[in-house]
């Protein structure tokens, strides 16, 4: 296989306060090469969006990164501020959870997409503008060259996210990653723009990492997905793994939860309880006080290990649970 | 645009109208009979009915009031009942060293306060921003009047770089005009930079925590063009209006501040048209007061459109 476009290993990020260390996310590692998608799931506060962000060099002030984070080969944490940032400007693009508030309402946004390009390419003048012109039209926003001038209150949410996208993709990136890029749109817009940055990573072999909470978006766009609870992957496969066959209860609970087109049901399936908070996780597995096995003494004690359960599935469990029942593992 | 313009003019006039109207009544209220006041101890029933002829005082009060309002249209603002001289000539006349007053003050507070709110808030927590809001605080907390005093104490009299008081006008003498200028602008402009230190400071904060900031970091823009692109001008559109009100504030004249550094300008003339019971005067300076607040409120809508595009004015 090819090199990955980033690797991450062994991925931590803490916060110090006054109530103690908190661990948002700990020991976390997963690649993702050319052209493939990788989703990263979890609910809020699971440490899916820290993940990236400190991968990226954004974490907010105050965090404590550790780990290995390679992209296209080089080791960020072996770079100066100043080469992280020139690297991330040059190779990664973003797109963010809400395109409302994302884009800069004072600037026309035919700069704001070509603004990295300027930045890390020294494009200017006419060629930033007509550069602009040809992102807007591949994003599949209507007479680019009139919009180019536009500012963002005068886009739709939908068609100001294809903006923003045409922003990520400026500088040709190998990766992009999308930070619930679609969870603030109405579900036709997430169609849309779904299916657009399919095209566009298989026109332009992009790789995505695709941050979400929906498993719906996962199950159309992913290739590989990685669950994460509590600051760590609960569960790593492709996407016929995840949802094929789920390996750690946690899984198998959100699948359970998602509701089933045709079937009329009162009340969605849910998962009783709430995330665990940073600086209080239990000392044991992370899921263990909503976890519907609850298995026995290990697993409120031991964290288990996230352990091969076949290839390229990883699960963090000492209970793997099958759609058949649960079975312990041979250890 | 033009139109714009054009409409709130028409807007103002209106509002000037009932400025107007409400000043005339709040005099009528006003307990005291300027004629009395201005004749003092040479008073004489026959000077007194006559002055009060002259002055259309016996006339009764829709009449007064709206031939105050059609000579004003004209320019003409009365006379004054202490002077003779014409209202409009008075005020005109003070109204270069008001607006030189307000101006500095506010220049000197925007050059003091743009840097420190801006470095405060870029670097939240460091101890440059703890003396920034040591500063600000002291200058919102500590009155004008004060600080004027102190200043006259340290500079007129210790050290005696500066004059404790008065006024110099620039065609006089410029250099005098403008040490003259120097101490009551910058006490003024002490406490106007202390607000807008800490208005500047909450409003980069606000904008900095702002999705689109994150965006541009994501692009690897330079720390340094992150602020000047993306913070900056969306932390100053509500700055501009802050900066305009105490502009337009102190352009109705620092009264305090006028008094104690026998400054020649609205504050003061206002102040003494009220002990004298000058009321046309009075009348005069309130009105020209209202009108420059609404034309620095104007100036601020037309400059608001200009910054933003979400507003538009048409």
């Amino acid at each position: 296989m090819s090199e990955p476009v980033l690797s991450i290993e062994n991925l931590s990020v803490s916060f110090s306060s006054r109530r103690g260390v908190a661990r948002v996310v700990d020991g976390v590692d997963w690649e993702v090469h050319p052209g493939q998608t990788l989703a990263v799931v979890g609910e809020s506060g699971s440490g899916k969006s820290m993940t990236v962000l400190a991968a990226t060099g954004l974490s907010p002030r105050g965090a404590k990164v550790g780990g290995t984070v390679r992209l296209r080969g080089e080791d960020l944490g072996a770079m100066s501020e100043v080469e992280r940032r020139r690297a991330r400007g040059r190779h990664v693009g973003f797109v963010y959870q809400d395109p409302m508030t994302s884009l800069n309402p004072v600037m026309p946004v035919g700069r704001q997409v070509t603004e990295a390009s300027e930045e890390h390419l020294g494009l200017r003048g006419d060629d930033a503008r007509s550069r602009a012109v040809e992102l807007l039209d591949m994003v599949g926003i209507p007479s680019p060259e009139q919009r180019v001038d536009n500012y963002p209150h005068q886009f739709s949410g939908g068609m100001r996210q294809r903006v923003v996208i045409a922003m990520a993709l400026a500088n040709d990136p190998e990766l992009l990653i999308a930070d619930e890029a679609t969870t603030a749109l109405d579900v036709t817009t997430q169609a849309q723009i779904l299916e657009l940055v399919e095209s566009l990573q298989e026109r332009l072999g992009t790789a995505v990492v695709w941050i979400t909470h929906d498993l719906g978006v996962v199950a159309g766009i992913a290739d590989q997905v990685a669950v994460m609870y509590g600051g760590r992957i609960l569960e790593h496969g492709t996407v016929d793994h995840i949802f094929g066959s789920p390996g750690h209860p946690y899984t198998q609970a959100l699948l359970a939860a998602r509701p089933q087109p045709g079937v009329r049901a009162d009340r969605l399936a849910t998962i009783p309880g709430a995330p665990p908070v940073p600086h209080q996780l239990p000392p044991g597995c992370a899921f263990y006080p909503r976890c519907p096995v609850r298995g026995d003494e290990r697993c409120r004690t031991e964290e288990p290990p996230l352990t091969e359960i076949a290839p390229g599935h990883r699960v963090r469990t000492f209970y793997r649970a099958p759609h058949s029942g649960i079975e312990r593992p041979a250890s | 645009m033009t139109r714009f313009v054009l409409t709130r003019l028409a807007q103002s006039a209106v509002v000037l109208l009932g400025v107007t109207l409400v000043v005339f009544l709040l005099l009528q209220l006003v307990p005291g009979d300027p004629v009395r006041v201005a004749l003092g101890t040479r008073f004489d029933q026959e000077t007194y009915d006559a002055l009060r002829e002259r002055a259309g005082l016996n006339r009764p009060l829709p009449i007064q009031y709206l031939d105050y309002v059609g000579s004003a249209l004209v320019g003409d603002l009365g006379v004054s009942f202490r002077s003779g001289e014409p209202v409009t000539q008075i005020v005109i006349e003070r109204l270069p060293a008001t607006a030189a007053l307000a101006l500095f003050a506010v220049v000197f507070a925007l050059l003091v306060a743009f840097p420190l709110g801006l470095i405060s808030a870029v670097k939240n927590g460091s101890p440059v921003d703890h003396a920034t809001r040591v500063f600000s605080q002291f200058g919102v907390s500590v009155p004008d009047f004060w600080m004027g005093i102190m200043g006259i104490i340290v500079f007129a009299g210790m050290l005696g770089w500066l004059p404790p008081s008065g006024y110099t006008s620039f065609g006089e003498d410029p250099w005098e005009w403008f040490l003259h200028l120097l101490m009551p602008s910058v006490t003024v402009g002490l406490v106007t930079a202390a607000i807008l230190t800490r208005f500047i400071r909450s409003s980069v904060l606000e904008a900095m925590s702002q999705d689109y900031v994150r965006t541009a970091e994501g692009k690897g823009l330079m720390p340094r063009r992150v602020v000047t692109r993306h913070v900056l001008r969306n932390a100053l559109i509500p700055v501009v209006t802050v900066a305009a009100v105490q502009l337009a504030s102190l352009l109705g004249g620092v009264i305090v501040i006028e008094v104690l550094f026998a400054w020649p300008g609205l504050g003061r003339l206002t102040y003494d048209a009220v002990q004298a019971r000058d009321y046309p005067v009075l009348q005069g300076a309130v009105l020209l007061v209202a009108a420059l607040f609404l034309l620095v409120n104007l100036l601020v809508d037309v400059l608001y459109a200009k910054l933003d595009p979400r507003i538009s004015v048409t």
